[in-house]
């Protein structure tokens, strides 16, 4: 039988989700995250030995924080003669749109960007063919300046790639590691500041990325586990350990999507495959959109203001509303919330670690939400005095308010700007919010769940069952994903049919073997096919999935969408194949979440902790319940609280909470 | 209108400060879900991709701008409450009163600022039978007619010559539609189907917001929104006294050029005097060019809003209302170039906005060096390539460069940004080259075209491109090509823009520096554009050797250069 092991390393804890589907069971572990070496976290995570584990997908920020921390490789680039400087030139933006300050610091400094004569014109033609000796003597010269990953950026590549392959092969004739990449291997797309900084950024994350995920692959080996060891990539697919080193560039978001996937499976399995989530961590709230199951992706990203990755990826908005985030009058006397944040360290002004501002953490603190004598995690107790001076200084005595109702006032902005992100990440999409569920995960996420549906207008919440190991559990749940991408940029009247096909049988005959590599099991196998198409004459495309690869076929397939996103089509307009992009999709068997349901056995009593005064508006004895203790089909009217290892749910007046048969709490009112 | 008409309250009863900041979010997200609601379905990509476009809420008796969007471009926050004080004014002089379900449109700038193209939809908001505020909608249309397709005409003596003016007419009436107007603006267009997709948008994003201000008002009530409003714009206005107070009472000028504009051949002054008196700002441009004769005009509406831009620039947490601007006085001369009366041609008015702030930002430095930053590149340069295929088919490329912008107290400046009054992205080099018969030949920063300072200037760029179709014919309007972006507080001046093209015997400039129509380039002709950077912060002197050093070894700045502006003291830097 398998014995699946998920393990998201976080910034603060390396969460466990472990899955025996011979005695259905499940585990759920949290153990600190280490550092500098989080293999270490992993491997304790693991705990009991790997040598039963059949699988273990891996979810990581490792790529995110060595961009953020800007402790990459020191990368070498070989580009176009007249084009070293499209990686500082980005696509003529700016930080901030008001003030006018702030500079860009690329990955790659410009004595390590070097220029060989050669040039493709767009068409395809090579006008200049590659000087290989020039290439092999920039190659040293990297080399020898101390460049321990090298990036070929050669403009149009895109469009034929033959100048930059030689050239790149002359690289790495002379390079002493496989740390060497060319543009058109990892993205053939049109846009070359977007291919050469994606290039460079997975240069940038190749060495120690790589090392990384070979530390951890040795380790394992070294415990006795055969299996298989996998990545979660940003788009919320898995890719083998040994992929994820080639194209680290690809896990940039890896943790925050698999925590939206798992979402995903666990609202759709409930009946509400339309939902919103948001995560409430430290110093953000980040938000996602669910429909029909399928989680919204985004066809880029920036990490940092400039640093920007083109690769599908789960789309995620964030804003400064965390539970970290310190609330403050301006001089104008309006309350603000955020975007400074007190974060963990030193945290919020109950923890007691130097930080004398309140946080949105510290009014859920004074208002009796979070229990500060056991709170979530492995926090000693909380301090609520400390809390309660610091909303009296920063916002009750300004705003002249009670401590309480400086604390209910910081939570009522700090809830309005959250909603406010779950309105606008719909509306952007196109949809009417108040059709969606609303998913809360994260430590912070339910004390914020009834909020959320009063002031969107969201008919319930779903709580999943832990929460606070939502991205582990992506891991265990996530489909293997191969994408690709080819520019064609083509007039689809002009468009070979017969090349579209072969165009499509290579790039998912090379999705299978990437699949085939991994020995893990199947339901099956699927291939989607989308068009990035437009008029002649637009530069935004719309993503057309095509089924049937005629020219015919096509047209009816992109009036659909096109009408489908603009309600109406463009007379007389010229439809234009931009991209083609597949994804060779291997689905996993997906794991009964009713494993998850409460034991037989349980009641209502049994779960029952007593009463806490919270204050709602004004004081409540609200009932506390030991949430995973509550049976199936158990409803509990708020006020009440619902407690448990990884988060606090708040069911305020109004509202109940139901246990459904996988041992979600859906939140409704009453 | 009198206030009693207009519905609301007088004197703002006190607001408790929950619901206010609570309000404060929920409207300024009304705003931006009309932004994100037309950027979603406008057809033109200069709205959907360039953001050139704005939404917001204005004062039902004033027009005042009372919550703005804030995903449109800079420029538009504060020249929208121009558009709706010009339907106001329409009303007053037909003598006729807003309907429910009205729909005004129209492009006339100098009547709502900035050009033709910004297509203007006002709509009046009514609760209980009674005006509450306006909502306003203004996208960039691709092309309104006049002399060439997508109005950017440099020959250009008067507005018809640009575009067609449409003024403030009824597009909709008490919910009820007039294809009559609509047919006029759809005859009008060289792209209608374009101009349809936008003008829906817009209606859309305008009904938007009148669904999202019922479900608003529905819930808080009209007074308690009512309050709000007036509570955020005496907040505005608190904020910026306060701003204002904390820098030194006294009078600072500045004063710098436009090169020409395009049709004449003479310096055009912009001049302003800055006076700080407790907390009062006051901007006097008296002293600057009368009206030109070229499209480098704008209107007096275009001069109020580029003061808030360069204001919120200066100080970048006030908020986007109109209360921001009570503790500040324009003067600007009546008929000057900064206020000149229709049918001044205005298409160039992105040169001479960006030479207000410029000046601005100069006197502003003089006041308190540490809040300006130095000049930024200055310059739009919109350049044109126009030709036809192998095929005989035509093409035209437009695109407008980038430059470096000026270094502050804190730092040194942006290589290669945007204009301070935009927020466009450039097109990348493969999508040009994939569209038009043109390889780039360069693409890159350019060194020592940086004011030197405390902190360096951002560097410019050098865009060199070939044509290898049949030939083409090229124009270009740009400026800074004789007079330098200037440095602050001691800092150096930036480098001028240089245009140069192939001509019959060899490489030429403009006899106007930086602008020119009718180009003609034979196939294998090159134009080169080299564009400033930004101006130096602070004394050279005090630059850091080693940050001297490292600008040399980038190949940021040359030997020569450093030798010239910081001394040869960073060849000793470790």
């Amino acid at each position: 039988m398998t014995r699946i092991a998920g393990v998201d390393v976080g910034g603060t804890f390396t969460d466990v989700f472990l899955l025996d589907e011979g005695t259905g069971r499940a585990t759920v572990r949290k153990v600190p995250t280490s550092r500098p070496d989080q293999s270490e976290g992993f491997l304790a995570g693991l705990g009991d030995g790997v040598d039963g584990l059949t699988t273990i997908v891996h979810g990581t920020t490792a790529g995110t924080n060595a961009l953020l921390e800007r402790k990459g490789a020191r990368v070498g680039v070989i580009t176009t003669q007249g084009f070293r400087d499209v990686l500082e030139m980005r696509r003529r933006d700016r930080p901030r749109t008001w003030g006018l300050r702030g500079i860009f610091v690329p990955v790659v400094a410009r004595p390590d960007r070097l220029e060989v004569p050669e040039r493709t014109l767009a068409d395809g033609t090579v006008e200049v063919p590659v000087d290989v000796a020039a290439v092999g003597t920039a190659a040293r010269a990297l080399l020898d300046a101390g460049c321990t990953a090298c990036a070929v950026l050669f403009v149009n590549a895109y469009a034929e790639p033959s100048n930059e392959a030689a050239a790149v092969a002359a690289v790495r004739a002379v390079w002493p590691n496989p740390h060497v990449a060319a543009s058109h291997e990892i993205l053939p797309e049109i846009r070359e500041f977007e291919r050469f900084s994606t290039t460079a950024l997975n240069a940038y994350l190749q060495p120690e990325l790589s090392a990384y995920l070979e530390r951890l692959s040795g380790a394992l080996t070294a415990g006795g586990f055969g299996g298989e060891f996998l990545v979660v990539q940003s788009n919320g697919g898995v890719m083998s350990a040994a992929d994820a080193g080639r194209l680290p560039v690809r896990t940039a978001l890896s943790g925050p999507a698999a925590g939206v996937i798992a979402a995903a499976h666990i609202a759709t399995e409930a009946g509400y495959p339309d939902v919103i989530t948001g995560d409430v961590g430290g110093t953000s709230f980040d938000v996602s959109l669910v429909k029909d199951g399928v989680a919204a992706q985004a066809a880029q990203t920036s990490i940092d203001f400039g640093l920007v990755i083109r690769a599908p990826m789960t789309e995620i908005a964030t804003i400064g509303a965390g539970g970290g985030s310190i609330a403050w009058v301006d001089r104008g006397g309006l309350l603000n919330i955020g975007p400074e944040s007190a974060g963990s360290t030193p945290g919020p002004a109950a923890y007691g670690r130097g930080n004398d501002r309140p946080t949105v953490t510290d009014a859920n603190v004074v208002l009796g939400r979070i229990d500060a004598d056991t709170p979530i995690g492995d926090l000693p107790r909380l301090d609520a005095d400390a809390a309660g001076r610091a909303i009296d200084a920063h916002v009750g005595t300004p705003l002249g308010l009670s401590r309480e109702d400086a604390a209910e006032a910081i939570l009522t902005v700090a809830n309005a700007r959250m909603a406010g992100a779950l309105r606008l990440m719909s509306i952007e999409r196109g949809h009417d919010p108040t059709r969606f569920a609303y998913m809360p995960f994260g430590g912070g996420g339910a004390l914020h769940a009834c909020a959320m549906l009063r002031e969107v207008g969201i008919g319930r919440a779903v709580v999943p069952r832990h929460p606070g190991v939502t991205s582990a559990l992506g891991c265990v749940i996530a489909d293997m994903r191969a994408d690709q991408v080819q520019t064609l940029n083509v007039a689809l009247d002009r468009l070979d049919e017969g090349d579209l096909a072969a165009r499509v049988e290579v790039q998912r005959s090379v999705g299978q073997a990437r699949l085939d590599a991994a020995r893990i099991p199947f339901d099956g196998v699927d291939l989607l096919v989308e068009l990035d198409m437009a008029y002649a004459g637009q530069t935004h495309t719309v993503a057309v999935p095509v089924f049937v690869l005629t020219r015919a076929a096509i047209a009816d397939a992109f009036d659909m969408t096109y009408r489908a996103t603009f309600d109406r089509l463009l007379p007389g307009g010229v439809r234009r194949v931009m991209n083609l992009r597949t994804t060779v999709l291997g689905r996993r068997p997906r794991f009964d979440l009713s494993l998850l349901a409460p034991v037989p056995g349980a009641s209502l009593d049994g779960a029952a902790k007593g009463t806490r005064r919270v204050h709602l508006g004004g004081w409540h004895d609200a009932a506390v319940l030991d949430r995973l203790a509550l049976p199936v089909d158990a409803v509990v009217p708020g006020p009440a609280i619902l407690e448990q290892p990884d988060t606090t749910i708040l069911v305020e007046p109004g509202f109940a909470a139901r246990i459904d048969r996988f041992g979600n709490a859906i939140l409704e009112r009453t | 209108m009198s206030d009693d008409d207009a519905g609301r309250t007088g004197g703002a009863p006190p607001i408790d400060p929950v619901t206010l900041a609570v309000l404060s979010g929920r409207l300024e997200q009304i705003a931006d879900e009309m932004d994100a609601t037309l950027f979603r379905s406008a057809f033109n990509p200069i709205i959907a991709e360039a953001h050139d476009a704005s939404h917001g809420l204005y004062h039902a008796a004033t027009g005042d701008t009372l919550v703005q969007g804030k995903q449109g471009l800079p420029i538009f926050v504060g020249v929208m409450s121009f558009a709706v004080r010009a339907v106001i004014a329409a009303h007053d002089e037909r003598g006729i009163e807003p309907l429910d379900g009205d729909v005004w449109v129209f492009n006339d700038a100098h009547l709502g600022g900035t050009h033709l193209n910004d297509m203007r939809l006002v709509r009046p908001y009514f609760r209980d039978g009674r005006l509450f505020c306006w909502l306003a909608s203004v996208g960039h249309w691709h092309d309104l007619g006049g002399g060439v397709p997508g109005n950017y005409n440099p020959a250009a003596t008067d507005a018809f010559m640009e575009a067609v003016v449409i003024p403030p007419v009824r597009l909709v009436r008490a919910g009820e539609p007039c294809p009559d107007i609509r047919a006029v603006l759809m005859r009008n267009t060289r792209l209608p189907a374009s101009a349809e997709g936008d003008l829906n948008g817009q209606l859309g994003a305008l009904d938007l917001g009148v669904r999202r201000m019922d479900a608003l008002l529905d819930e808080y009530g009209a007074a308690t929104v009512d309050a709000a409003l007036a509570a955020l714009a005496d907040r505005a206005e608190v904020l910026m006294r306060d701003a204002v107070a904390s820098l030194p009472d006294g009078t600072w000028e500045a004063a710098d050029f436009l090169d020409n504009d395009g049709i004449v051949d003479e310096p055009l002054p912009v001049r302003v005097a800055l006076t700080v008196a407790g907390d009062r700002l006051t901007l006097d441009f008296d002293g600057t060019a009368p009206r030109a004769r070229g499209p480098v005009n704008i209107a007096r509406p275009t001069a109020i809003a580029t003061a808030y831009v360069a204001i919120k620039h200066l100080f970048p947490d006030l908020p986007a209302n109109a209360g921001v601007m009570r503790p500040v006085d324009m003067r600007v001369p009546d008929g000057c170039l900064l206020a000149a009366d229709f049918p001044a041609p205005v298409g160039g008015y992105t040169e001479t906005i960006l030479r207000m702030i410029d000046v601005v930002f100069r006197a502003m430095a003089r006041a308190a060096p540490d809040r300006a930053v130095a000049n930024a590149y200055g310059t739009i340069n919109a350049l044109s390539l126009a030709g036809r295929r192998a095929d005989g088919s035509p093409w035209v490329m437009f695109s407008f460069f980038g430059g470096g912008h000026g270094a502050a107290a804190d730092g040194d400046g942006l290589n290669h940004g945007n204009a301070p009054i935009s927020t466009a992205t450039i097109p990348p080099v493969e999508i040009l080259e994939a569209a038009y018969p043109i390889a780039f030949r360069q693409w890159a920063l350019r060194p020592d075209s940086a004011g030197a300072g405390t902190h360096r200037g951002g560097l410019g760029a050098t865009y060199e491109l070939e044509v290898l179709g049949a030939g083409a014919t090229a124009f270009l309007f740009g400026e800074r090509g004789r007079h330098a972006p200037k440095g602050v507080a001691g800092g150096g001046d930036a480098t001028r823009n240089v245009f140069t093209y192939d001509g019959p015997d060899g490489p030429a400039h403009p006899p106007m520096a930086s602008k020119m129509v009718g180009i003609p380039l034979a196939r294998g002709g090159r134009v080169r554009l080299d564009t400033p950077g930004g101006g130096g912060h602070g004394p050279a002197a005090a630059r850091d050797p080693a940050a001297v050093a490292g600008d040399v070894a980038a190949g940021y700045v040359s030997p020569a250069a450093a030798d010239r502006d910081y001394g040869t003291i960073w060849r000793s830097a470790p």
